[in-house]
Formats: C-alpha cells, structure tokens, sequence
C-alpha cells in the first residue's frame, strides 16, 4: 500500500514550515517508519541543512523531473536512519521549474516506496503552494501565535477547502506560555477556535531549535528539548497513536492556578 | 424576440454572466451598463461566465478581462462545453470548471425581486474569502478576519463577525447587521462606515447594527423599542 502524503504549509514565511518537516521526518523515522521528505521549496532549499544532509546531494529534484537522473538517484538516504530519505530542492532554479503534475509525481513515486512522505512547502499562495499541496492526503498548517501569521493560516485553509484539497490539521508552533500569560501573544483556544481545524500538536519555542537547525540535528533527536518532545508527540498521532495533549493541559492548569485569562 | 443580451446574477460562488447576445461588443456593452449600475457591490468581487457551446476567442477574452479590471473584478471561471474554448481559457488560467459542484447553491430563482432573495450558507468565510450577494445573506458559521460579506439587502451572521460586511450595498439605508458575536473591523451599511473601537470586544450578546441618526449603531437584540 501506498504511503501517506502529507504536506507541511503555512501561507506565512518563517514560522517553522522547515522545522516541522525535519523533525516529524526524524520523529517517524525513530518509530521505524519508511519516511521520505521532499524539499519542494525550489530556489530556496533549506531541508538538507537543517537536516544535515547538505554535503550528499548529488542530484536534486528537478534533475529527476528533467530525466537526468533515476528516481532512487535523487533521494540522499539519512546517515542516522537508513530508512529516511530526503529529496533536496534545486537552488539554482525557480518554482516555474516544476508543474502540478510533475510534483504528484515525485510524490506517488515517493509513497511507493515510503511509509510517509512529507514535503517542505514553500511560502505563499502563490504556485509553490499549489504544486506542494496538490498531491497531499493530508496537510499539516503551521502557525505561529501572532495575528498575521493565523490570518494567513486561515487563507491557506480557505483555499484547501474551496478546492476540496486535501483535509488540513494544525500545528501551532513558537508557543511562550508567558507571553499569553501577560496577554501578549493569543491563547491557543483564540487560535483553534478561529482556524476551526483539528489541532495535532503546539510546539513551545525553545532556542535549542535554532542551533539544531544549523548543525543538522533537528531537535526531535533531542531527549532533552522540548520541541523535540512536542515533534516526536505529534509524529506518533501521524501514526494513529491517541497522545494526550499534555504541554497544553499543562499550561492552562498552571494558568488557573495563576488565575489569569 | 428582444432579449436582453446579458443575464447577471449573484450566486454564492461570484458573479454568474450568461451571454445571450451573439454579437460580443453588445454583450461587453451590457455588462459595463450593469456594473456602472451597482460598482460598490461589484467591487472585489469574481465573476464566473457560462458560454454553453458558443466558442471564445483569445481577443474577446482579453477584452472581457479588460473591463472586469476596471471594475477590480477577477475573472475566475469560463464554464464552457467546447474543447477549443476550454483549452484557450485554460491556457490563460482561468478556471474551466468550478472546485465544488454549485449547481445547487445558485441563487433560487429569477422570479423574486434581488431584495427578496436570500442566500443561506453554512460555513467558516475564511480570509481572502468573499460572499457578494444581491439579496440577503445568512451565514452560520464565522466571518474571519480578512473576510468580507456584501449585500444588497441585510446580513445576519450566526456565528462571530470579525471580518468586514456591507449590507445594502446598492443604497438601502434600512437593511441591517446582526451578528451573535459582533466584533467586525469594519460594518458598512449602504453609504455609511462604520469601524470597531480599537481593542472593542463583542458584547457577549448578539447584536444588530444599522443607520440611525446619520451614522451605524450597534445595539444589543431585543432591547429596543
Ligand atoms: N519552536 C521553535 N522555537 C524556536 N525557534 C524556532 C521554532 N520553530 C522554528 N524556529 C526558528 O524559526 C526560524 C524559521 O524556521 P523555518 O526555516 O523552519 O521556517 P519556514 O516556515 O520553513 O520558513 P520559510 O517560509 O522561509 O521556508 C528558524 O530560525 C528556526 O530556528
Ligand atoms: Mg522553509
């Protein structure tokens, strides 16, 4: 049977499309899962660092789309998980570069051989979004607890559902408890209650992610992170695992006990 | 037989434009009479064309984009039976059929007068999203931030307003807005604008807005009169 295609989005640049993609990657990888992770931001390839696989490509995704090289070719297989590949954005080139179809291609060629494959969308509404999502059985929207970011969360969601794409579930990411605490970033339940989707995980900000990302070892490799923890958490609900909602249940206990909102 | 050379209609997708006319000037002619008519409701708002199986030309097309620019209209979808037609609208992105089936969510009928019309949808109006409406407009569900409702008679919003709504938008003065959470960032009712306090947030009962005394007024339901 044919993997599960999920697409990582966000409308916003910089929330932590990118992040997402290389921890719950690493995060499936570590439950034995098959995982392939398709960078589909073209000219703006960031995937390979951040999961440090940068200095083994050898081809990229648009060699592969042009024929110069074979669909195995263009996968860099993970140093630590031999089962986990990733799929590197050409940097030389532009989204023009790539259709709709080709990336439905990529993609169903992927879950042939994956348990899951995940893809790196690019910011934007614009055709990076659209080839990125077209494929997805599922996409994952990340959003950052700031109003900009939500209200282009909930543009991305309006087109996924106006184009009857694929179901979207949400990633809140960045999330300070402090700061919702004095009132300065929105809760989550203004957020949920706003998107109206399916919540899969909160990611708290956490500055071990910053250094991980430039070295190439996500923090779900991380026992100690807790953004590793969060990542790994929503890794197992991809699989069906039913994990409770701890850091949330966590927050709004202590925020009673604080009196606050 | 006189026929009128265009039928205009509001559905819940956009604009529906049926040419009848063959002759293409005549038909662009009525189309620009029609939305000189009424440019506050057009504005920003998309147009779907139903050709059945008369063909296009690449000109007319662009002729066609060319007024609707003007009037800050998209054209968002050819619906058309020839294949020659589709593969040129396609060709100029334009859609060749609509992502949801909307046969069934076109307005009622062309029998009842535009103010007595109503469109009911049930639905989170997502941001970017736009509900342009001749008659009434009833929603259940949110209107988001970003997201805009404008009609030509009143808008009720069972749900939380957050986004924009025109009611009356062809001049009506005694259309109204209500909401059960009304916390929109800006209410417009036929000529007049209305914008939120900054930091307002909704009173915790549904509300109803509407012209009184010169300027929009938001009151809380049932306690007046
Ligand atoms: N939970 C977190 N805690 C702290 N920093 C984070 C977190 N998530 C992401 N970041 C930081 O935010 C920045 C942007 O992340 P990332 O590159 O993943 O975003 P993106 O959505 O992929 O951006 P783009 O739209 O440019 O592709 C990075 O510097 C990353 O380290
Ligand atoms: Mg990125």
């Amino acid at each position: 049977m044919a993997g599960k295609i999920i697409t990582i989005s966000s409308g916003k640049g910089g929330v932590g499309k990118t992040t997402a993609t290389a921890n719950l990657g690493l995060s499936l990888a570590i439950l034995g899962k098959r995982v392939t992770c398709i960078d589909a931001d073209i000219g703006l390839r960031n995937l390979d660092v951040m999961l440090g696989l940068e200095n083994r490509i050898v081809y990229d995704i648009i060699n592969f789309i042009e024929g110069r090289c074979r669909f195995r070719q263009a996968l860099v297989r993970d140093k630590r998980f031999p089962e986990l590949y990733m799929m590197a954005a050409a940097q030389t080139r532009d989204k023009n570069s790539i259709t709709v179809e080709d990336m439905t291609k990529v993609a169903r060629e992927a879950a042939e051989i994956s348990d899951f494959v995940l893809i790196d969308s690019p910011a934007g509404i614009e055709h990076g979004f659209r080839y990125a999502v077209a494929p997805a059985d599922l996409v994952l929207i990340v959003t950052n607890p700031e109003v900009t970011a939500v209200r282009d969360a909930d543009r991305v969601i309006g087109l996924l559902e106006a184009e009857e794409l694929a179901p979207a579930q949400l990633i809140l990411n960045r999330y300070k408890p402090e700061l919702v605490r004095r009132n300065e970033m929105l809760d989550p339940d203004t957020v949920i209650d706003l998107l109206a989707i399916d919540l899969i995980g909160i990611v708290p900000e956490d500055d071990k992610v910053f250094g991980a990302g430039n070295q190439g070892r996500p923090v779900a490799l991380d026992e100690h992170s807790r953004a590793g923890k969060a990542f790994r958490n929503i890794g197992r609900r991809l699989t069906g695992e039913d994990v409770p909602f701890e850091a949330l249940r966590k927050q709004t206990f202590i925020q009673r006990l604080f009196g606050s909102r | 037989m006189d026929e009128t050379p265009i039928t205009l209609k509001g559905t819940a997708d956009g604009i529906l434009l049926k040419p009848r006319s063959h002759v293409w000037a005549t038909v662009l002619e009525a189309l620009e009479q029609a939305l000189k008519e009424a440019e506050a409701f057009f504005r920003g708002s998309r147009l779907i064309m139903e050709l059945g199986n008369r063909e296009l030309t690449q000109d007319q097309l662009a002729s066609l984009r060319a007024l609707l620019m003007r009037y800050d209209i998209e054209l968002w979808a050819v619906l058309s039976e020839n294949e020659t037609t589709v593969r040129l609208v396609r060709s100029n992105g334009v859609l060749t059929r609509l992502p949801k089936d909307t046969e069934a969510k076109k307005s009622p009928d062309d029998v009842l007068p535009p103010e007595q019309q109503a469109l009911f949808l049930q639905q989170t109006l997502r941001s970017g999203q736009s509900i342009h409406y001749a008659g009434n407009v009833t929603l259940i569900g949110d209107v988001n931030p970003g997201a805009e409702i404008v009609a030509g008679g009143n808008i009720i919003v069972w749900g939380t307003l957050r986004g924009v709504a025109h009611a009356g938008a062809f001049g009506d003065e005694e259309t109204a807005i209500c909401a059960l959470d009304l916390q929109p960032s800006q209410i417009r009712i036929a000529g007049y604008i209305g914008r939120a306090p900054d930091g307002r947030r909704g009173s915790a009962e549904p509300e109803v807005a509407r012209i009184e005394g010169g300027q929009i007024v938001a009151e809380v339901w049932g306690r007046r009169g």
